[in-house]
């Protein structure tokens, strides 16, 4: 009998597929995380102790655990719509920008006039328009003019930075403020924080960043699952990222699909503005995507690009990013820049390395079958 | 007369520092991009290779030291790019991007772990660094010369030599090369430690050459620069060194017309002149000034048939 080929494509139980092999990933890369926190010479476990209690030893924790993991939503779901239209959407921290200042503008503009209850879902809905605007010129560019979407969404994340700064510095410096930043938002102009949203019904929490755009989040990660696979364009979206020629038989202008999905894609990444600017920081500020756009492709990878999967993902990360953040103050020689190492070894480990481990399981399951 | 002339000449300075590194990269990229393996990760090689040279210049008081780190450091992340594509066939814009996130976060945690100065490197004096050559005051160390010679160099390289005819070959149609018996795998993997070569000197002259040490996220997008360069150039050596000269001299204008009225323009907002290359890049990239064609199989993992 011919022994087994080991090839990168070859078949493992479906149960290994789905949850040993991306669970084989994420260990590989935590073990990598391990050996350069013991390169600088901090027991490893010992941060990972840290770590936990510091991501989940309180209510605070907790709620800022949740809010990290809110952006971490957001994002995650903006590259996997786009990936299951077998788009690579990178720029997400972008349109994630242009999102809140999208938001920021609708409110800036309306926020003494209007009240919360109508002010908020206009602000959300600008951000979406915003963000799937900013989608759509790198978009409309890949469908009509044929040029790489990886390209044109990084050059756009560069353009949305400078204009950005153009913007706080030259028109929507608060007058008098030495400081790049806008007028403080009005009350009917922010969302509410989880620990006053609770309190109201009678449960007392400690205060932390967490607010109530992360229902928000979770209405989207149900609105993309029931879009992407319960929805005839769902159908189509993904049939065009499986099979572009099948998709086109079967009737579906590509043109239009890749408009709907990398525009859905911005509007999604456009609510990070929505949980930073209205539920945190109350006016529009500089630099407030910090990352999330780029650790939503490591959110989308380890969820393997399913709602639900992403939701867990971006806990994970949120809990990475509040742990991390108390463990680099409890050890001073740990920055919290070690976050960003681990999404990196992530992205590294569960996307462009993900065949790595599958010749060793191979082995390992041949050997038992035998 | 004196003083446009002098004024002319700190322009052509000023711009052929900036544009060093951008050139540097550009013709690391190039080697990659014709070789089929499309590389986003310029930006994490060159910012890896400034934390090292830096990091090693200052504690072994040698700037050559310092560049032998650097290349060191590119290739090893050139290395990894190459096994995630090239042998695991994975994802090249995913692997570029992990590249850039992993060099992003590991220069600052390193950095604050040996030298605690929040990511910094100790600032850079003397032999530490590279000197100028001829010009004392005018930056001109040895990278900025060796930018200039890479490109001669990089373009007789892929148009005259056996190599670049096979490393263009594999770009183009793996298939074909490999039909002819050669490996495609390892002319790949031979561009790719081209690339991080060149990333390597980039990130060299960044830290020690043009700075007087590391600091975080020192690259600032130049590594996506020069990915903008190589498109404007049309993946040609010549066309990119004088996209690398433009987005140069843009770079330049910038600092100088900070806070100045142009006659009949007004003040000229220096992020618009910042973010020209990306949208002259997408205006190039929409065909309206000519067409960029890409090699035919940059970007698409060559899976051999059994």
């Amino acid at each position: 009998m011919r022994p087994p080929r080991r090839s990168l494509s070859g078949a493992l139980p479906v149960w290994a597929e789905v949850a040993l092999l991306p669970l084989v990933n994420i260990a590989l890369a935590f073990i990598v995380v391990g050996l350069i926190v013991a390169i600088i010479g901090v027991d490893p476990f010992h941060a990972l102790r840290l770590l936990v209690v510091g991501a989940l030893g309180s209510s605070e924790s907790i709620g800022y655990t949740l809010y990290y993991a809110t952006n971490f939503t957001f994002t995650g779901l903006a590259v996997a719509v786009a990936f299951h239209a077998g788009l690579f959407n990178i720029g997400g921290e972008g349109q994630a920008y242009i999102g809140g200042l999208g938001c920021g503008l609708a409110v800036l503009a309306l926020d003494r006039w209007l009240p919360a209850w109508l002010m908020i879902p206009i602000a959300i809905a600008a951000a979406a328009l915003f963000g799937a605007a900013w989608a759509a010129v790198p978009a409309w560019l890949q469908a009509w003019r044929g040029s790489h979407i990886v390209i044109t969404t990084i050059m756009f994340n560069f353009v949305a930075s400078a204009l950005m700064v153009y913007l706080m510095v030259n028109v929507l410096i608060a007058p008098g403020s030495m400081t790049p930043q806008s007028r403080t938002f009005a009350p009917s102009g922010r969302i509410p924080a989880m620990h006053d949203a609770l309190q109201a019904i009678g449960i007392t929490v400690a205060p932390s960043a967490l607010n109530l755009s992360i229902l928000l989040a979770l209405a989207c990660c149900v609105a993309v699952w029931v879009f992407l696979w319960h929805t005839p364009w769902g159908y189509a979206l993904r049939t065009m990222g499986h099979n572009p020629e099948a998709a086109v038989y079967a009737g579906t202008s590509l043109r239009r699909m890749t408009m709907l999905a990398m525009c859905l894609s911005g509007a999604l990444a456009g609510f990070v503005g929505v949980n930073e600017l209205m539920g945190v920081h109350h006016r529009i500020v500089l630099d407030f995507p910090a990352g999330y756009g780029f650790a939503g492709i490591a959110v989308a990878l380890m969820g393997r690009n399913h709602p639900l999967g992403i939701a867990l993902a971006a806990l994970l990360f949120g809990a990475l990013q509040q742990g991390g953040a108390e463990l680099a103050f409890e050890i001073p020689t740990i920055t919290r820049e070690m976050v960003v190492v681990i999404q990196g070894l992530i992205i590294l480990f569960s996307g462009a390395l993900a065949h790595l481990p599958r010749p060793w399981l191979q082995i390992l399951f041949a050997r038992r079958a035998s | 007369m004196d003083e446009a002339f002098s004024f002319v000449f700190l322009m052509l300075a000023s711009t052929l520092r900036v544009a060093t590194p951008l050139v540097l990269c550009a013709m690391g990229g190039l080697f990659s991009e014709k070789g089929g393996i499309v590389d986003v990760g310029l930006e994490g090689k060159m910012l890896m290779a400034a934390f090292f040279a830096a990091a090693t210049a200052s504690v072994t008081g040698s700037a050559w030291a310092g560049v032998a780190a650097a290349i060191i450091a590119a290739e090893a992340l050139a290395l990894l790019h190459g096994l995630a594509c090239i042998t695991y066939r994975g994802n090249q814009v995913v692997s570029g991007v992990a590249i850039n996130i992993l060099a992003a976060g590991l220069t600052v945690v390193l950095g604050a772990a040996w030298f605690a100065r929040g990511g910094q490197t100790p600032p850079l004096v003397g032999d530490q660094r590279l000197a100028p050559l001829f010009l004392p005051g005018a930056g001109d160390n040895i990278l900025v010369y060796a930018a200039l010679l890479s490109v001669p160099l990089t373009w007789w390289i892929i148009a005259r030599t056996r190599f670049g005819l096979r490393l263009r070959a594999v770009g183009e149609m793996p298939l074909a090369v490999d039909a002819a018996g050669l490996s495609v795998a390892w002319l790949r993997y031979r561009a790719v430690l081209l690339c991080g070569l060149l990333a390597g000197l980039a990130g060299a002259y960044l830290s020690i050459g043009q700075n007087a040490g590391f600091s975080r996220d020192m690259t600032a997008g130049q590594g996506f620069i020069a990915l903008a360069a190589i498109i404007f150039g049309k993946w040609r050596p010549l066309p990119a060194l004088g996209a690398c000269l433009i987005f140069g001299l843009l770079d330049a204008m910038a600092i100088r017309l900070q806070g100045v009225r142009v006659p009949g323009l007004g003040e000229v907002p220096v992020q618009l002149i910042q973010a020209m290359p990306y949208l002259l890049t997408m205006f190039l990239l929409a065909g309206f000034i000519g067409r960029a064609v890409a090699p035919k199989a940059a970007g698409v993992p060559y899976e051999k048939e059994h």
